[in-house]
């Protein structure tokens, strides 16, 4: 009697079923809507508000892809992946690209085959430790109870980094930053390790976030980016120049306050003509309409105005700079030339 | 409907395969065969297609890199430079042990509460049905992670044990620490130990090897003075008085076994940030062991407060009818019976139990799905290997537990004419 | 001689027993005060409830229904209560309820889960109550196809589309047994049914629905979440896996050797690996077993794996109804010439299932408390969403609150279904007496 919505549900999932073998790019078009993974809440970087939108660091990336390629920032279904099914999804086409935090790593390059179009954020492995505790140096840390986040690099950063300074401790395995940060407020390790952009984001929301102080030492490089798969090159370069896009934007001042005046007509500098599609045809080569760039900037602004909106130094989070500024106030972020 | 009356015709037509009830089952096992056969050649071509594509074809040989994270729960040495296979080990241990552990007090547990809801106390009754309803029907993912809510927000961190005055103390003479970071219990320690033997995948303490192979020696001295009572009681009448030679035969050679290693308690000591020495039970395998012991507990309650109830009242009678004392009634007449009907449900939850500790990586206790299934796999992009493993290994488990049910249930099954 | 009778004539009026065992005073004596056992138990009892009262209540109370954020909450109470006081924050539960109970599902589509939740009950209604008419039946048969069109939306030419493929199978089977006999029949109403849904009946749905568009607005499956993802897992698994359930048990009592083989070795196998790594492969694996290039939404993958998962306690659940059949129903049914089918349709089955439903509404209980488990690989069933809930700033560090709720909720389902399944249990032994 019950059993006839069996069939039913075959014949939507048929429906369901993408038809691979065009390109990426195809795909999307004909779909209409862009598949982005992300986190499945980490704060500043994913998490959905009480009506379900999602916003954040690498939200607001996947919403100016959705822009570029489809000219509209909502055009997008959010896939939030934990730290295990991430690479699954991306690999077997259930999302067309992943920006949840993920560590650019030569093995994730190669062996996994997935290829990174960039680094939306430099970050390192740190420690937070309360100050009572009286440790300055991460070197101090010898017997101490860590807790960390599995299914992440840190793991292996954090047992690589205590077995070469020679000192022993206790790892605690964590399944979410949310848990992490319970454990660690109530004593039960003495520090907490993970991304020192991680750790602001969760001291931010301490009580009181003066009681507690991160290690200078980072023991590990992160950086974080975007990736897609490999195989699609076109795909991965639409990916890579519109974060590029966005860090350009930043370089050259174009925002999403003035990026409509500055679009509509030819400016004095061309690169940014190019870029907006004045000058040129960077959007033709690319298989994407002249303005891409225009309305991923308009998405969520260029990549200081983002940075600013979800992780920035007015944000509960309160990141500085440092490493992501501009390659012309000290930092890396360094857009290839749109030419 | 065809009658009988007519002989099969001895030549033989294609669609006697169908109709014919001789063949029929025969067609119908064939068609099921191939059916069966040609959908599994279907998920395992599409399977090698898959990872060929992906440029994965199925290979073990991670299995012998190293694993390069660290397990802080382990029965065997391990760092981080063992293998991934020595980590799935690690994991199976920590599974099997939280399984151990949890089965007992979840029988402990169980049973009283099960004999506790049938008590005259009416307040003690309520407690008990309140306690049963909450956690049969709460899902045990949220008792899991609620157990270790309380344990990290209840109990004192270590630092509350250091200064003048701290805020919290060690109980039992200063020999056991409970912090929220797990519980540090004394640790027995031999000052003239024998060592350890090595037996290639793990070591093993001589020391415990001494003290179990006293131990048994004396249990069979038991064993023989008992039937040597017995043939006395048979011939005689009288049954001697032996449990003060029962009781030398056991504890005394232990005793000295213990004394001549040289045994002493290593007691927690709290040195920089932690307690030192002592067994260290950490927060994440009590909060496991508690909440699936609890959960199961609530079924186990219900499954001997059944069994109780099973045995009707004339059984009782009639055992005080043939003079029994009360104590022999449960034991001879009423255990017996009901434990038949406690048994299998009883096992088959130990199987749900063991099944559960899985979720273990909710409260990161690393039992094998956290190790095999979760940091291996997630650092190796290895999922069909990992998954294939780790069911296997779980298939195992539960098959050897059910062959232990089958074994019982034959034995004590009722012989009925 | 003196009447010297020792018999009482008269009868002595009755006395009121004694104040001690009699009214509130003997309840207590007979039931929480019997000895001295009995005394330290109460005692004790008593201790332990007002330990849990007293730490739990104030907390309860001292709370806060307004706070935007968690450090809003704490200043509020410190400020009602005093600057030590431990309160709940509530204000959490009263912003995120709605979440926690449809998930991401839009707002203003709400009544769909409500409609689809409510029509489902009352389907099953005529199912779990004998008291009310039989005829109701005939709708129940309509909801599988209403409830997924409602939770899912999308254009109500699919599920009439996919209804059709029915009508046509019957009447294939009607044409074609007059013709070919009735295996001929049988195999072709299934061909015809099959071929229709693999290959017509979605091209016809979208053909139908350009020309008259009637449908409503399509919900993606990622939206669902918090309580309705669960009920929609649970609901859907149970249904599915009902059918599964009853043609696994009958292979594994057959006596053809390779069915039997093949429904053991699968119902073994699901019931001796944990659920969580059927999830693993419904995240990691599912999509490597299928064609290259098949790839459909995780939910659906979710619900295929608990499917089988519940199928396979189902169909134990199945066989036990079956063993408690007297044999003698099976001697009845083949003496009155029935075959394998028609007596399990007409004799077996009903009187077996009917036994099993509260085996069954247990499976359901426990399938749908397991549904927790997807939170592990990433779905926003409560315990998911109440992850992504303490990644939002706003309510970093809250604890207790979302636990209490969520489990209160799932105590009230659970609860309700278990009472349900007790009172079927009492009416089905009452019955049989």
């Amino acid at each position: 009697m019950k059993n006839t919505v069996f069939p039913g549900v075959l014949v939507v999932a048929g429906l369901a079923a993408g038809v691979a073998g065009a390109t990426t790019l195809e795909d999307v078009q004909a779909r209409g809507k862009l598949n982005c993974g992300i986190n499945t809440g980490l704060v500043g970087f994913a998490a959905p508000d009480a009506n379900g939108e999602w916003s954040g660091f690498d939200v607001a990336y996947c919403r100016a892809l959705a822009a570029a390629v489809l000219g509209d920032p909502t055009a997008i279904e959010f896939v939030s992946l934990t730290g295990k099914t991430r690479f699954t999804a991306l690999a077997s086409g259930e999302i067309d690209a992943l920006s949840r935090n993920t560590t650019w790593t030569y093995s994730r390059d190669v062996d996994l085959k997935f290829t990174f179009v960039g680094v939306n954020y430099y970050d390192g492995q740190g420690f937070i430790v309360p100050k009572a505790l009286g440790v300055n140096s991460a070197k101090e840390l010898d017997g101490a109870t860590v807790c960390i986040q599995t299914g992440t690099t840190t793991e292996l950063n954090l047992a690589d980094f205590f077995r070469a300074n020679n000192i022993g401790y206790e790892p605690v395995p964590i399944e979410t930053n949310a848990e992490a940060q319970q454990q660690y407020l109530a004593g039960a390790c003495d520090t907490y390790t993970t991304d020192a952009s991680g750790l602001a984001a969760t001291r931010a929301t301490f009580e009181d976030p003066s009681a507690h102080t991160i290690l200078p030492e980072i023991i590990s490089k992160e950086p974080l980016g975007p990736l897609v798969r490999h195989g699609d090159d076109q795909w991965a370069d639409i990916a890579r120049w519109t974060l590029n896009a966005l860090i350009a934007a930043e370089e050259f001042g174009v925002t999403s306050a003035n990026v409509d005046e500055m679009a509509s007509a030819p400016t004095d500098n061309p690169e940014v003509n190019r870029l907006l599609g004045t000058e040129g045809n960077l959007g033709e080569m690319i298989g994407l309409p002249a303005d891409w760039a225009v309305k991923a900037i308009k998405a969520g602004g260029n990549y200081g105005e983002i940075f600013e909106r979800t992780i920035g130094e007015s944000t509960p989070v309160g990141l500085a700079r440092g490493l992501n500024a501009q390659w012309a106030e000290g930092g890396l972020m360094y857009a290839p030339p749109f030419r | 409907m065809s009658t009988l009356t007519d002989p099969p015709k001895a030549s033989f037509r294609l669609s006697m395969l169908v109709y014919d009830t001789r063949y029929r089952s025969l067609t119908i096992q064939v068609v099921a065969l191939i059916a069966f056969m040609l959908a599994a050649a279907w998920l395992i071509n599409n399977t090698l297609q898959n990872l060929a594509e992906l440029g994965k074809p199925i290979d073990f040989g991670f299995f012998a890199e190293p694993a390069s994270y660290d397990i802080n729960q382990r029965l065997v040495e391990y760092t981080s430079r063992d293998t991934h296979l020595r980590a799935a080990f690690v994991g199976l241990l920590n599974t099997l042990l939280v399984a151990v552990l949890g089965c007992a007090l979840a029988t402990v547990v169980g049973v009283l509460v099960g004999v506790l809801r049938l008590s005259g106390n009416w307040l003690v009754a309520r407690i008990m049905t309140v306690y049963v309803e909450m956690f049969r029907n709460v899902p045990v993912l949220l008792w899991i992670v609620f157990f270790m809510a309380v344990l990290i927000e209840s109990l004192p961190s270590p630092r509350d044990f250091r200064g003048e005055s701290p805020e919290a103390s060690m109980l039992l003479f200063d020999s056991v620490a409970v912090t929220n970071r797990g519980i540090y219990i004394p640790e027995p320690l031999f000052s003239r130990s024998l060592g350890d033997l090595s037996l290639g995948v793990f070591d093993v303490s001589l020391d415990l090897v001494a003290i179990l192979a006293v131990l048994g020696a004396g249990l069979w001295g038991t064993a023989r003075i008992s039937r040597r009572a017995g043939r006395i009681q048979e011939a005689t009448g009288v049954r001697p008085v032996t449990w003060y030679l029962r009781l030398a035969v056991v504890v005394l050679p232990v005793l000295a076994v213990l004394i001549v290693l040289g045994f002493h308690l290593g007691l927690p000591e709290l040195t920089g940030f932690n307690f030192q020495g002592g067994i260290y039970m950490r927060n994440s395998l009590i909060a496991l062991w508690l909440a699936l012991s609890f959960y199961t507990a609530a079924f186990i309650a219900e499954i001997v407060r059944a069994g109780i109830l099973a045995i009707s009242k004339g059984q009782t009678e009639a055992a005080a009818a043939l003079g029994l004392r009360s104590g022999r009634i449960m034991s001879l007449v009423i255990l017996p019976q009901a434990l038949r009907v406690i048994i299998p449900p009883l096992i088959s939850q130990y199987l749900n139990l063991t099944k559960n500790s899985s979720l273990a990586i909710a409260v990161g206790y690393m039992d094998i799905t956290g190790t095999l299934g979760g940091i291996t796999m997630n650092q190796t992009g290895r999922e069909l290997e990992c998954v294939l493993l780790l069911m296997g290994v779980y298939l195992c488990i539960s098959l050897i537990i059910s062959v232990m049910m089958n074994w019982y249930n034959t034995r004590v099954k009722l012989v009925e004419r | 001689m003196a009447d010297l009778s020792y018999v009482r004539t008269e009868m002595v009026p009755e006395q009121a027993p004694p104040p001690s065992s009699v009214g509130v005073l003997g309840w207590l004596r007979e039931n929480l005060f019997s000895g001295w056992f009995n005394v330290l138990l109460t005692l004790l009892s008593a201790a332990f409830i007002t330990m849990i009262l007293a730490a739990v209540l104030p907390w309860l109370f001292h709370s806060s229904w307004t706070a935007g954020s968690l450090n809003e909450c704490r200043q509020q109470i410190a400020a009602a209560y005093g600057e030590h006081a431990e309160g709940a924050c509530w204000a959490v539960i009263r912003e995120r309820h709605l979440q926690l109970l449809f998930g991401f599902y839009p707002s203003e589509l709400y009544w769909r889960p409500v409609l689809a939740f409510v029509v489902t009950f009352l389907a099953l209604a005529p199912v779990l109550f004998p008291a009310l008419p039989r005829k109701m039946l005939w709708g129940s048969v309509l909801v599988p196809f209403l409830v997924p069109w409602l939770l899912w939306g999308g254009t109500l030419w699919l599920p009439l589309t996919v209804l059709a493929g029915f009508g046509l199978g019957y009447v294939a089977l009607r044409g074609v047994s007059g013709l070919a006999g009735g295996l001929g029949g049988v195999v072709a109403a299934a061909a015809v049914a099959v071929l229709w849904w693999l290959f017509l009946a979605g091209p016809v749905a979208q053909g139908a629905h350009a020309l008259f568009p009637l449908g409503l607005e399509p919900v993606p499956s990622r939206q669902f979440g918090g309580f309705m993802l669960s009920i929609t897992i649970g609901v859907v698994a149970i249904t599915l896996s009902l059918p599964i359930g009853i043609v696994l048990a009958l292979g594994r009592q057959s006596d053809l050797f390779i069915l039997r083989t093949i429904c053991v070795g699968f119902i073994e196998f699901v019931r001796g690996v944990p659920l969580i790594t059927l999830l693993f492969v419904a995240s990691v694996l599912l999509n490597y077993f299928l064609p290259p290039g098949t790839n459909f939404d995780i939910i659906l993958r979710v619900i295929i794996m608990v499917t089988l998962f519940a199928s396979a306690y189902m169909a134990e659940v199945i066989r036990g109804g079956l063993a408690a059949l007297p044999k003698g129903q099976y001697e009845a049914a083949d003496a009155l010439g029935l075959d394998y089918w028609k007596a399990q349709r007409l004799i077996i089955m009903p009187q077996a299932l009917k036994i099993s439903i509260p085996g069954i509404v247990s499976t359901f209980i426990g399938v749908f408390k397991d549904t927790t488990l997807v939170s592990i690989i990433g779905l926003f069933d409560p315990i998911g969403l109440s992850n992504a809930i303490r990644a939002d700033t706003n309510w970093n560090g809250i604890v207790w609150e979302l636990y209490g709720f969520i489990a209160l909720m799932f105590f009230v389902f659970c609860f309700s279904m278990s009472r349900y399944s007790m009172y079927l249990e009492r009416k089905l032994q009452t019955e049989r007496r």
